[in-house]
C-alpha cells in the first residue's frame, strides 16, 4: 500500500511501474468515444482512406454504448421537403436567442439528409408516408425504428476495418510540442495502461449528465434522461490540454416525462399532445415564444406560480394509437412502458406529468463545447471534436453528430498529410508518462479518503444548491456561485489527496468523478461572466434578469491553464462564424 | 433497483469468458460471481438502458422500475432474434402484453 499523498513519489511510480501492464499503440488517428459521432467519423475517415490505421478507444463497448444505447425513435434533425439548410439555421438561431455559430450550424444543415440516407442503408428501419418518403413529425424530424441503432452503427464500424478498444477509458491527451499527438487510456479489465500515439485525435466522448443532483435520488439516482456515463471527460481532457471551450453556461435543461424521464417528442410532436397545467390551461401562451428553454421555463413558471402540475394531454388519441406509442417508447425509453403498466393505464387514459431534468452540459442540446473551427478542428493542433462535446451548434441530435464526425474525419485526413509517423517513445517521455501512471492508478492505492459515489454526491449538492440545480428553479446569482468556485476548489483539492477505488471499476467511477469537478469549476465561470440572461432557465440569471444585446452579443469561452489551475475567461465576437 | 436477474436460468453464458449481458453494459454494471451467474454491482447506478435483458438468450434478465418511481411489479423481458425483437410486458395484475418489431431492415 501506498501513504496517501505519496502517489507521485519514486516509491509509488516503481510499484505502478512493475503492477501495471504498459502498453503502446501507434496509429494514425484515434477516436475518443465509440458514439454516435465518434462511429461515424471512424467509418468516414476508414472509407474516405483505407490505409489510414482508425482506433475508436470507447469506455463501454461500441454495441450499446452512449446515448443511444437503448435506441431512439425519431432523427429529429432531418430537413423535409421545404426546408434547406439556411432555414434549420435560421430555425436553430432563432430557438437560441440568436447567438449560434452560423458556420457549425449550416455546414451541419448541409449534411443532414444525406449522413440519414447512409444510416438507412446500414439497416435501420425507416417510416414512409404514402409517397415512399421518410414520415415527416414536424418539419425538421422523421419516425423511424431506432431500437436496434447502437447495434447497426457498431456493425458499419466493425465491416468498415477499425479497429476498436472496448471497456478502455481515455485520460488524458498527450501534448507534443505544442500538439496533441495520442491518448493516454487504462483498461477497465484488467490492470492495463494504453499509450496511444497518432497524428490526429478526434474527441467524440459525449457531453456531461450528473454534473447537477439528479431528479431522482438515491436508488433511482441514474433514471436520467441523458446517458449517466457520458461525464464530461472529453471536456476535461481538452481543459487540461488548454483547449479552449465555448458557452457552458447555456446548460441544457430537458422537458421530460415525470419520474422516468422519458423524451416527450414521441407524444408532443408524434401524438399532437396539448401542453397543459393543474388547471387545465394552455399554457404555454402566456409566454414570451414557444423556444425549446421557453418550453422549460414555462413549466418551471407554472410550477412557482401554484398552477402545476403540467402535462402532456393525449387523451384524444384513439385506442388504435395505444399500442403504437407503446412500441414507440419500447424503441427508446422502456420505462415509459413500464410506468403505463404500473399505473393500470393505457397511453391515451391519462395525461401524463412533465417535470424539467437537472442541468446537462450537452452541446448537441444546447451549445457547451470545444471551440472549434468550420473544419472541427480545436484551437489546439491536432485535437478535432465533433458531437455533443462539441459547443457552438446547438440542436444538431444524431444526424447533425454524424455530419459533424464526418467533417472531423475529414480534416483530419488532410491534417495528418503534414504529420510524419513519430516513435512512441519520442512522443511520450518517462517523466509524462509516470506523471499520468500515478494520477490515473493513485486511487486505487490510497488507504485513506472516501469513494467516487461520496465526492459525486458533494459536487452535486454544491452544484445544485449553489450554481442553479433544480431545487433552486434553476436561478443563478453572483454571490452563491462565488460560493460554489471555492467550494469546488477545496473539492478538486479533497479529491486530488483523498479519492480512493477499491477496484478498477471504482478506478472508472473515481476519473469520472475527477472530470465532472473540472467540467464545473469552468461551468461556475461562464456563469458568473455572462450578465444577463440570454436562455431562459438554462441561464437564468436572479440578478442580471433581462437580456443585453448591446454588450453581451458575444460569445463567452474559457481557456484553463493546469500549471496553475487557473481558468481565463475570453470573449469571442457574436459574429464569429456568421456567413457573409 | 431495476434490474433483476433470474438466477435459476442464468448460466452466466457458460464458458464465455465475460457473459453477453457484461459485454454490453453500457455502465459496467453487470459481472460473473463465484457461481458462473451474473450479478449486478451499484444497482443504483442502473440507467433502465435494457441492453442486458436484449442480450440474454435465456430470457434470465427483466427490468421492473424502482419503488421510489411507483414501480409495482410490472416487468419487461426482451428476446432479439435476427432483426427482430420481442417484448414480453408482465403487468401487476400478471396479464401479459406480447411486442414483436421489426428493428433492423435485411
Ligand atoms: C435518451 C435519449 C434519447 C434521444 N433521442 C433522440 C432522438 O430520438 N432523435 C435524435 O436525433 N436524437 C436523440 N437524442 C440525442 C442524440 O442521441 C445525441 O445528441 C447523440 O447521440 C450524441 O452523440 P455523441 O457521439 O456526441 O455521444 P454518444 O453517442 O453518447 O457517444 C459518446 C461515447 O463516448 C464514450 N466515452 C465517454 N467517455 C469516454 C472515455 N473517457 N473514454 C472512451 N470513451 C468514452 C461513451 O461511452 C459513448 O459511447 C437522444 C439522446 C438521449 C440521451
Amino acid at each position: 500500500m501506498i501513504e496517501t499523498g505519496a502517489e507521485g513519489t519514486r516509491e509509488c511510480v516503481e510499484k505502478l511501474r512493475s503492477e501495471v501492464k504498459i502498453v503502446r499503440v501507434n496509429v494514425d488517428i484515434v477516436i475518443v468515444g465509440g458514439g454516435t459521432a465518434g462511429c461515424f467519423a471512424a467509418v468516414s475517415a476508414k472509407e474516405a482512406s483505407p490505409n489510414t490505421s482508425v482506433l475508436v478507444i470507447e469506455k463501454a463497448h461500441i454495441k450499446r454504448s452512449g446515448c443511444l444505447a437503448s435506441g431512439v425513435n425519431a432523427i429529429n434533425a432531418y430537413l423535409n421537403p421545404g426546408e434547406t439548410p439556411q432555414s434549420y439555421l435560421e430555425y436553430v438561431k432563432r430557438d437560441s436567442a440568436g447567438l449560434v455559430r452560423e458556420d457549425l450550424v449550416l455546414t451541419i444543415g448541409q449534411r443532414l439528409n444525406r449522413v440519414t440516407e447512409k444510416l438507412e442503408s446500414w439497416g435501420l428501419p425507416f417510416i414512409k408516408d404514402e409517397f415512399g418518403r421518410y414520415k415527416a413529425r414536424g418539419k425538421r424530424n422523421v419516425e423511424i425504428v431506432g431500437e436496434a441503432i447502437k447495434p447497426i452503427i457498431a456493425k458499419a464500424v466493425e465491416e468498415s476495418g477499425v479497429t476498436v478498444l472496448n471497456r478502455t477509458a481515455a485520460t488524458n491527451y498527450i501534448v507534443k510540442d505544442g500538439r496533441v499527438a495520442g491518448v493516454f487510456a487504462f483498461s477497465a479489465r484488467e490492470k492495463t495502461f494504453y499509450i496511444i500515439s497518432s497524428k490526429a485525435v478526434i474527441c467524440a466522448s459525449g457531453g456531461a449528465a450528473g454534473i447537477y443532483r439528479p431528479n431522482n435520488g438515491s436508488s433511482a439516482r441514474h433514471k436520467m434522461w441523458y446517458c449517466p456515463f457520458n461525464v464530461g471527460t472529453g471536456l476535461a481532457m481538452g481543459l487540461r490540454a488548454g483547449a479552449e471551450m465555448t458557452t457552458f453556461e447555456m446548460r441544457f435543461i430537458a422537458l421530460r416525462i415525470k419520474d422516468v424521464i422519458s423524451p416527450t417528442g414521441t407524444v408532443a410532436q408524434g401524438a399532437s399532445a396539448r401542453q397543459i397545467n393543474a388547471l387545465g390551461e394552455a399554457y404555454q401562451k402566456r409566454y414570451e415564444n414557444n423556444s425549446t428553454p421557453v418550453r422549460t421555463y414555462a413549466v418551471v413558471e407554472e410550477n412557482k406560480a401554484g398552477r402545476g402540475p403540467c402535462y402532456l394531454d393525449f387523451t384524444h388519441l384513439p385506442e388504435s394509437e395505444n399500442r403504437r406509442l407503446k412500441e414507440a417508447y419500447l424503441n427508446m425509453s422502456p420505462g415509459m412502458v413500464l410506468k403505463w403498466a404500473d399505473e393500470e393505464t393505457e397511453p391515451n387514459g391519462k395525461a401524463v406529468e412533465v417535470c424539467t431534468s437537472e442541468p446537462y452540459i450537452v452541446g448537441g442540446h444546447g451549445q457547451a463545447g470545444y471551440w472549434v473551427d468550420e473544419y472541427r478542428e480545436s484551437t489546439v493542433k491536432g485535437l478535432f471534436a465533433a458531437g455533443d462535446v462539441a459547443g457552438g451548434a446547438p440542436k444538431k441530435y444524431v444526424t447533425g453528430c454524424f455530419a459533424e464526425g464526418e467533417i472531423a474525419a475529414q480534416t483530419a485526413l488532410e491534417y495528418i498529410k503534414m504529420i510524419k509517423t513519430n516513435s512512441e517513445t519520442e512522443v511520450c517521455g518517462d517523466e509524462n508518462l509516470d506523471r499520468e501512471l500515478a494520477r490515473v492508478f493513485g486511487p486505487l492505492y490510497r488507504t485513506a479518503g472516501a469513494n467516487p459515489d461520496e465526492y459525486e454526491d458533494r459536487l452535486q449538492k454544491i452544484m445544485d444548491e449553489y450554481a442553479g440545480g433544480i431545487s433552486t428553479n434553476y436561478e443563478l446569482c453572483e454571490p452563491k456561485l462565488i460560493a460554489a468556485r471555492k467550494m469546488l476548489v477545496l473539492l478538486q483539492q479533497d479529491v486530488e489527496r483523498r479519492l480512493m477505488a477499491r477496484d478498477l471499476h471504482e478506478l472508472v467511477k473515481a476519473h469520472e468523478v475527477i472530470d465532472r469537478i473540472l467540467v464545473a469549476r469552468v461551468l461556475v465561470e461562464h456563469l458568473l461572466y455572462r450578465k444577463e440572461t440570454r436562455w431562459r432557465s438554462y441561464q437564468e440569471r436572479a440578478d442580471y434578469p433581462g437580456r443585453d444585446d448591446q454588450q453581451w452579443f458575444k460569445f463567452v469561452n474559457s481557456v484553463y491553464d493546469s500549471s496553475k489551475d487557473l481558468i481565463k475567461i475570453i470573449e469571442r465576437p457574436g459574429k464569429a462564424g456568421v456567413l457573409s | 433497483m431495476s434490474v433483476y436477474i433470474n438466477r435459476s436460468l442464468c448460466n452466466g453464458c457458460g464458458a464465455l469468458k465475460e457473459s453477453r449481458c457484461s459485454e454490453v453494459c453500457p455502465g459496467d454494471l453487470l459481472y460473473k460471481d463465484i457461481e458462473n451467474k451474473c450479478a449486478v454491482r451499484d444497482p443504483w447506478d442502473c440507467w433502465d438502458c435494457a441492453s442486458c435483458i436484449k442480450e440474454c438468450p435465456r430470457q434470465a434478465i427483466e427490468i421492473r422500475l424502482p419503488v421510489q418511481l411507483g414501480g409495482r411489479g410490472s416487468a419487461l423481458k426482451a428476446k432479439s432474434i435476427g432483426g427482430r425483437i420481442i417484448w414480453r410486458l408482465t403487468k401487476p395484475d400478471g396479464s401479459e402484453e406480447i411486442f414483436d418489431i421489426v428493428t433492423i431492415n435485411e
